[in-house]
């Protein structure tokens, strides 16, 4: 079949879609956007969230069907998306380049990324990142408190992270990547 | 570029910016939090197809009959191969015996074990595929225990390898034996005032990696097969993929796809040959990406162990003798089941002097699946039994449990139950002080002006109780690990390293067959090459097979190894920089006749600091490149029957103070603060270091209370393959980590470093085993801890 939907801000068509794909294997394999992990299929760990339509889900569990007509930001899309709702919120700034030397990284693609979503610096500065398995979908969730909920308690980011699993940080470093992006929020 | 040299006479900071002992950022950090890393499950080709596995539904059978005709019917299936497919003699491969079959030949030993590869156009067709494999199973008696697997007529599962190893092992179903036997354990036995014995089981525990097994087999023009793929040791898969693909190692490139975690999971083969046959076979580039699900099979989990001990102590707390007995599951094939005894044996008392030993650690063949390498590596299963027992012995002495630990703590200079001295700091009173030292958090954390935050309380979300049978304890718990390989084996890193001048500066680029699997030693080798060279940029190349070995990514030995290695390789690229800049500018100044001169921010410095010319202008258009293998000292074997022997390079220690609070009417245990000393040595990276520290002990804490692959006990099947049921700590799960890093250096190693990443995953589990102990008032002698145990339930 072919699905047709938005995919960070650009409209994108797949064809030849079998109707049993799901949202994550088309964006990975159809759309060339593998930033969103395959790390269970089965709606357990969170490192394929996305927002569809505004709302966090687990790609792995929509229906490549399920997007037809619909809007999707994938963590490509995340820098993007937090300019754009920054802009709508009025308070529009500059996010500094980065600007550290990057290796290449063995794998068929090289950097691009100029800009990133406050959320997005802070893991990296804060050490939240060793793997970097479970990033994607954590910067999706975490990005998403952070624009509901400014400021918020220990226990709210424990809570709202709580579908996202990582192996390697002990998540300690994450929520200090999450309070560091709080405070820089609160801070501008 | 000019030639003429940097006015002389300035002085500059004698400390690398970006070099080591800061806190610099990873290489790949931002291309990882903007999701254009390309790890081993990304990789993509034009014309690529989807390889699956097809897996044995039972664990132990006779292969009656296996037909692959309809399979291969299906239309956009390109191949289907079985054993009778694999092109050379060459059919198993191992890590240290190569007893695994790359596909099943007429039986299988363990569920899911590989029978069939299957190549087509789409995964789901090579699902289907796969599933139209008849295969006709004759089921066999399963061994899954010590007593089934050595009971008489238990059927061997190696007969081809029955005399392996024959003569340290009583039964062909023990892979490996080690006794030690130091002192006289009989006679101090008599001393004791007090004597505790104990049994212990420790569960499966599984790596649970996020980044599934998965990569890309490209077939070469010259007959050869690009590989790319995530795994810990790239020339030792080549080692064992090479000859079963009847290729010289050379015409097997591998380069390193980006891994998304690996903890020991890694080492062995998973998909890794079958890609190359499926690619060879098709002529096609084929990518395998195990599911979850598949994921739970394709890898070798943590032994399970029964562990027996014995400890004695004279009444002023000084141990007088530790007995023990450890037997670990190794499951259907040997992995690193050897190495692993090794371990646990030669640590199996722990950081502690005991003059009278006598033990014996052994691992079994069962119908279980396979079991091999996990982060603690057979330290982890001894160190939860003889915490437990140092806690025990302590109240039958009526002492506390920390201060009868450090009256036996091991220092510089004690011994192994291996006659091994320990020759670098060893800082256990000091870890166990710190510990102990910190403000406790505070009671009944929950409650708020508003009343009971239940996110805070065992069960939180699910909103089960408000506190009422919540319960507090303190536990603690030290542990010692080994760094590096042990007991003889050549262990070795190569580096490469180019200096060079770009836009007028000079810049470095390091070459290692390192993997990184989110350990930062990425970052840590830019760090290196900065402080010996005195450069700002460094770019990192690929690990690939087109540079020597940098051994695994394991043992906690790459910081160690591969940083070592490229220290070295520095050191050689320097002075050849000296050299030259000698020749180039030694007529303009009296201080290049020197011998201590140093490269700094881009310069040559004499030792008082003063500037001589820009590396830069030293290099001008010439690149300097060396590349250079480095050992580090030698360990020895251990004595078959007394187990004497230097057998370690070095050793890390952690301690840990777990507070907890467990609901004694639903059994659910919240650890509150999970607090680690750990002594590094020397911390190259800060927040890279404490990063792992935290890591390691949420690990700890997974196998203390929730994580465990249970196989039933009858059929050997596993239960639960899934992160539905096999429970890795959520967010939720983890408590705050308080990290105290000691930096005490060990005179051996680069910079005085130690490995770091297992140390911690050892005593996090005793110490919350402990902490649940004093909250509840009930032994615990099995890990993980369930509900059930803590209800009374089960």
């Amino acid at each position: 079949m072919r699905v047709t939907f938005t995919v960070n801000g650009r409209t994108r068509t797949a064809d030849d879609v079998w109707e049993g794909e799901s949202l994550l294997h088309v964006l990975r394999e159809r759309l060339g956007l593998p930033g969103s992990k395959n790390a269970c299929e089965q709606g357990e760990c969170g490192s394929c969230t996305v927002r569809l339509d505004d709302v966090p889900v687990c790609s792995c569990l929509v229906a490549a069907g399920q997007a037809e007509g619909r809007d999707v930001v994938t963590v490509e899309g995340l820098a993007e998306h937090a300019r754009h709702r920054a802009a709508e919120r009025g308070r529009e700034r500059d996010v500094p380049d980065t600007d550290r030397p990057e290796p290449a990284t063995g794998g068929p693609r090289t950097a691009g990324a100029d800009t990133l979503a406050p959320v997005q610096r802070a893991f990296v500065d804060a050490g939240a990142v060793q793997c970097g398995f479970c990033t994607p979908g954590l910067l999706v969730a975490a990005d998403d408190l952070l624009a509901r909920c400014p400021d918020p308690s220990d226990a709210d980011i424990r809570e709202a992270l709580s579908g996202n699993l990582c192996r390697c940080t002990g998540y300690e470093k994450i929520m200090d990547a999450v309070r560091l992006a709080a405070a820089r929020q609160e801070g501008s | 570029m000019g030639t003429d040299p940097t006015p002389t006479g300035l002085t500059r900071p004698t400390r690398a910016p970006g070099g080591i002992g800061v806190s610099t950022l990873r290489p790949d950090g931002t291309l990882k939090v903007t999701g254009e890393f390309a790890y081993s499950s990304d990789m993509w080709h034009e014309d690529m197809l989807w390889g699956q596995i097809l897996r044995s539904p039972v664990a132990h059978a006779e292969i009656v009959s296996l037909d692959v005709s309809e399979a291969l019917a299906l239309p956009g299936v390109h191949a289907v191969l079985t054993y009778d497919d694999l092109p050379t003699a060459v059919r198993h491969y191992g890590l240290e015996i190569q007893d695994t079959p790359v596909l099943a030949h007429g039986r299988v030993r363990h569920h899911g074990e590989p029978v069939a590869a299957v190549a087509a156009d789409h995964p789901e067709t090579a699902r289907r595929a796969a599933a139209k494999i008849k295969v006709e199973y004759r089921e066999l008696p399963v061994v899954t225990d010590e007593d089934s697997a050595t009971a008489p007529g238990a059927p061997v599962l190696h007969p081809d390898r029955a005399d392996h190893h024959s003569h340290r092992v009583p039964h062909p179903n023990i892979v490996h034996r080690q006794p030690i036997v130091r002192g006289d354990a009989d006679a101090a036995a008599r001393r004791a005032d007090a004597v505790v014995r104990g049994e212990y089981v420790f569960g499966m525990q599984d790596q649970a990696f996020l980044g599934p097994e998965s990569g890309l087999a490209v077939p070469a023009e010259d007959g050869g097969v690009d590989l790319y793929i995530a795994t810990q040791w790239l020339h030792n898969d080549r080692a064992q993929i090479a000859p079963v693909l009847g290729l010289p190692e050379d015409k097997v490139r591998m380069t390193l796809a980006g891994v998304g975690g690996a903890f020991g999971g890694r080492e062995d083969l998973s998909m890794q040959i079958h890609a190359c046959l499926l690619a060879l076979r098709t002529g096609r580039p084929v990518k395998i990406v195990y599911n979850r699900f598949e994921s739970f099979f394709g890898h070798v989990h943590r032994h399970p162990a029964k562990l027996h001990y014995e400890h004695g102590a004279t009444r002023d707390g000084k141990l007088t003798h530790v007995r023990c007995r450890i037997v670990l599951d190794g499951g259907a094939y040997a992995s690193s089941s050897p190495a692993v005894v090794g371990n646990a044996s030669s640590l199996s008392v722990g950081p502690y002097v005991v003059d009278h030993v006598d033990i014996e650690a052994l691992a079994l063949y069962t119908n279980n699946p396979p079991c091999g390498a996990m982060r603690g590596f057979g330290a982890v299963q001894a160190c939860f039994a003889y915490e437990a027992q140092m806690d025990k012995l302590a109240a039958e002495l009526g002492l506390d449990p920390v201060e009868f630990r450090r009256l036996n703590a091991m220092e510089q200079g004690s011994r192994l139950p291996t006659g091994q001295i320990v020759d670098a700091p060893a800082p256990v009173a000091e870890l166990l002080r710190r510990v102990k030292a910190r403000p406790m958090p505070p009671e009944r954390q929950w409650e708020t002006t508003e009343g009971a935050d239940i996110r805070q309380l065992p069960g939180g979300l699910s909103n089960t109780t408000h506190g009422e049978d919540v319960v507090r304890g303190v536990g603690y718990a030290v542990g010692i690990k080994n760094v590096g390989f042990s007991e003889g084996f050549d262990d070795y890193s190569t580096a490469k390293v180019r200096l060079e001048s770009a836009g007028g500066e000079a810049v470095a680029v390091v070459h290692t067959a390192m993997a990184e699997v989110g350990q930062g030693g990425v970052t840590v080798h830019a760090q290196i090459a900065r402080t010996e060279l005195g450069v700002d940029q460094v770019t990192i190349h690929p690990a690939d097979t087109q540079v020597g070995s940098a051994g695994s990514t394991s043992a906690s030995r790459q910081t160690y190894m591969t940083g070592g290695a490229v220290r070295n390789a520095c050191a050689l690229v320097r002075e050849r920089a000296l050299e030259l800049g000698r020749r180039r500018f030694g007529s303009h100044h009296p201080a290049w006749a020197t011998a201590e001169l140093r490269l700094e921010d881009g310069h040559v410095v004499t030792e008082a600091g003063e500037v001589l010319a820009s590396l830069a202008d030293v290099l001008d258009d010439e690149v300097i490149e060396e590349e250079r293998e480095w050992r580090h000292r030698p360990t020895r074997s251990l004595d078959p029957r007394t187990g004497q022997g230097d057998g370690h390079l070095q050793y890390s220690f952690a301690a840990h103070r777990a507070v907890v609070e467990v609901d004694t009417g639903l059994g659910l245990v919240k650890v509150v603060e999970l607090a680690c000393a750990q002594d590094v040595g020397k911390a190259l990276n800060p927040l890279s270091v404490i990063g792992q520290i935290q890591g390691g002990t949420v690990q700890g804490l997974g196998i203390a209370v929730m994580e465990e692959i249970v196989v039933d006990p009858v059929t050997a099947k596993v239960r639960n393959p899934s992160f539905t049921d096999y429970l890795i700590p959520t967010i939720l799960d983890t408590p705050s980590l308080p990290v105290d890093m000691l930096e005490l250096p060990d005179a051996n190693a680069p910079y005085g470093l130690r490995g770091v990443g297992e140390a911690p995953t050892l005593s996090a589990t005793p110490a919350v085993l402990a902490a649940i102990r004093a909250a509840t008032g009930l032994e615990l002698n099995r890990t993980p801890v369930r509900p059930e145990h803590l209800t009374g339930t089960g």
